[in-house]
């Protein structure tokens, strides 16, 4: 007999396990929205673990969310290297110009130690304050990206691509020591209380490789990489489509697919359908100007293509919801979720969007 | 010889295949037979925009349009050392990543704009509004083309065509990059003259706008 009450935890474990739970679970990741809350900068508010703890569960319980996420901004991790990053007062921290600026810089390149990195142990140190407050109520995402995409950063995606075509001897390298900082730093957020891991992967997408490509190098990368990080994860292609390889990702061990919106939910639902869950795929940059009723038709669709049988979360795109989002749109999107995302789904049947 | 298709389809998978050696090869054997800008017109650029239309389509990859794109620059250069740019007016157009560096958008346009014959001033990466707003009133152009991979940054053009405005610059601004995209109404917003959304657009649109000067 089916609970008529889960936890968040449940829901999305029911859901991971390719069965339908009591309601979609919803994952909203309004990653600066935190600020808001706590009427901060977007500066001041990822200068401290308290304050992105303390937005992330004001923000989950604002708006019925299913996750907290311990993510704070993009190149954090090569913030960790000695990278350069720039505030905003309305987006997310940027990158700056990347620090690997020849074949040499990679050649000599050393992981940094998670335990003696500031901005590393800020992120954990969040991650074990949300676990503490949360429980075991609902999953603390992690985030690491992947050795294949992080490159884009460390030496820019220019120099990256050509690196990858002209010089694999490098490149391996490069992916060798990637991988084992990957491997250490998802593991260090599972082992603060992270319940999953994002492995943040768009260079995989097939917006930026060819499947051949991918196959040679994302894809081992994944499997190789995967395979070591003690815990479930779900890879995520940041706006990036992934149809062409959607098999293949479901072949490197992890548990969903964070997917575009350029891609048709239903066809992704029924190539992923029984195999690997799907995440998505709300449009963060549009959703800057829909109306409250536009969201919630949205909403009506993916769930109406996506949720059947379970295997489906509903998300943004891209994994961080842009900062210019109004709150009335993402309260009508989880108001949408709770209203139209109850299993079993009667009104999806004769659904005409 | 071959017919003008089916070089252009040669020439394609040669770039798709990332075969320097193979594009080479194939533009070597047109040089016998064709003049050096109608190989620039009537093969490369027609190649690149099929190139970048497949990638729209969800049918190429963002590596294999960056790669065809430097690799018809480095044919250019060495193999047709002496081409000469074949646009009329084209000394007036600027290219920039606004506010921050991520430039493989940048240059990729300027890769396709160079091939198909333009010239195009590369006023950087991570520039902020007051200071493009200097490069336009010192650079004299006509065109500028505006490439942003953060949301925030495609917003703040708004700010940029006001400061341009207030000082009487008229320019025509073209804006591409990931925020566009993803919102197709978002470069009207902003302020913006038109959107392109692959670099053979941004050529288009450039032809379009330089004809409608003369």
């Amino acid at each position: 007999m089916k609970k008529t009450s889960m936890t968040s935890l449940e829901r999305v474990l029911t859901t991971l396990g390719h069965k339908e739970p009591d309601r979609v679970p919803l994952f909203l990741l309004p990653t600066m929205h935190g600020a808001k809350e706590l009427g901060l900068s977007i500066k001041s508010y990822f200068s401290k673990a308290e304050y992105v703890a303390e937005g992330q569960i004001r923000l989950m319980k604002k708006y019925r969310n299913d996750c907290a996420s311990g993510f704070f901004y993009g190149p954090l991790e090569t913030e960790a290297w000695g990278a350069e990053v720039i505030y905003s007062d309305d987006g997310p921290p940027n990158s700056g110009e990347p620090f690997i600026r020849n074949v040499q810089t990679i050649k000599n390149l050393e992981i940094p130690s998670i335990r003696e990195t500031s901005c590393l142990l800020k992120v954990l140190k969040a991650i074990e304050m949300l676990r503490e407050k949360i429980q075991d109520g609902a999953p603390i995402i992690g985030v690491a990206i992947s050795p294949f995409s992080l490159p884009v950063m460390q030496m820019g995606f220019d120099k990256y691509i050509e690196l990858m075509y002209e010089q694999p001897e490098v490149f391996g390298h490069l992916m060798r020591i990637n991988e084992e900082f990957c491997v250490q730093w998802a593991n260090a957020q599972l082992e603060a209380g992270a319940t999953a891991i994002c492995y943040f992967d768009p260079v995989s997408s097939a917006t930026i490789s060819p499947r051949e490509m991918y196959l040679k190098t994302g894809f081992e990368i994944a499997k190789r990489t995967i395979a070591r990080i003690k815990g479930p994860t779900a890879t995520h292609m940041a706006s990036g489509r992934c149809l062409p390889i959607a098999d293949d990702i479901a072949k490197t061990g992890t548990a969903a697919i964070g997917i575009s919106c350029l891609e048709d939910i239903a066809e992704l639902k029924s190539v992923c359908k029984g195999k690997i869950s799907i995440l998505g795929n709300l449009n963060g940059i549009e959703m800057a100007r829909w109306t409250p009723e536009h969201a919630e038709k949205i909403v009506k669709e993916s769930i109406a293509k996506a949720a059947g049988g379970g295997g489906y979360i509903l998300s943004d795109n891209h994994g961080e919801i842009p900062f210019q989002v109004p709150d009335d749109i993402l309260f009508a999107i989880s108001e949408a979720v709770h209203q139209w995302g109850h299993y079993p789904l009667n009104w999806t049947e004769n659904y005409e969007k | 010889m071959a017919s003008i298709e089916e070089t252009i389809e040669k020439f394609e998978h040669d770039l798709l295949s990332v075969d320097r050696l193979a594009a080479r090869a194939t533009l070597a054997e047109l040089s016998k037979h064709l003049e050096l800008t109608e190989i620039s017109d009537k093969i490369i650029t027609p190649a690149l925009e099929k190139i970048g239309e497949k990638w729209n389509a969800g049918d190429a990859a963002l590596s294999q349009v960056y790669m065809s794109g430097i690799i018809c620059e480095e044919l250019l250069d060495t193999l047709l050392p002496k081409k000469k740019s074949s646009q009329s007016n084209s000394s007036s157009i600027a290219i920039v990543t606004f506010e921050d560096y991520h430039i493989l958008g940048k240059r990729i346009v300027l890769s396709v704009m160079r091939a198909s014959g333009f010239e195009v001033s590369d006023y950087g990466s991570g520039v902020q509004t007051d200071d493009l707003v200097e490069m336009v009133k010192n650079g004299g152009i006509k065109i500028l083309l505006i490439s942003t991979l953060m949301f925030p940054s495609a917003l703040h053009i708004r700010n940029f065509r006001e400061k341009l405005e207030s000082l009487g610059l008229n320019i025509k601004i073209i804006v591409g990059g990931a925020p566009f995209r993803f919102d197709e109404t978002l470069w009207k917003k902003v302020g913006a003259d038109a959107m392109g959304r692959t670099a053979a657009d941004a050529v288009k649109l450039t032809r379009k706008m330089l004809k409608l000067e003369t």
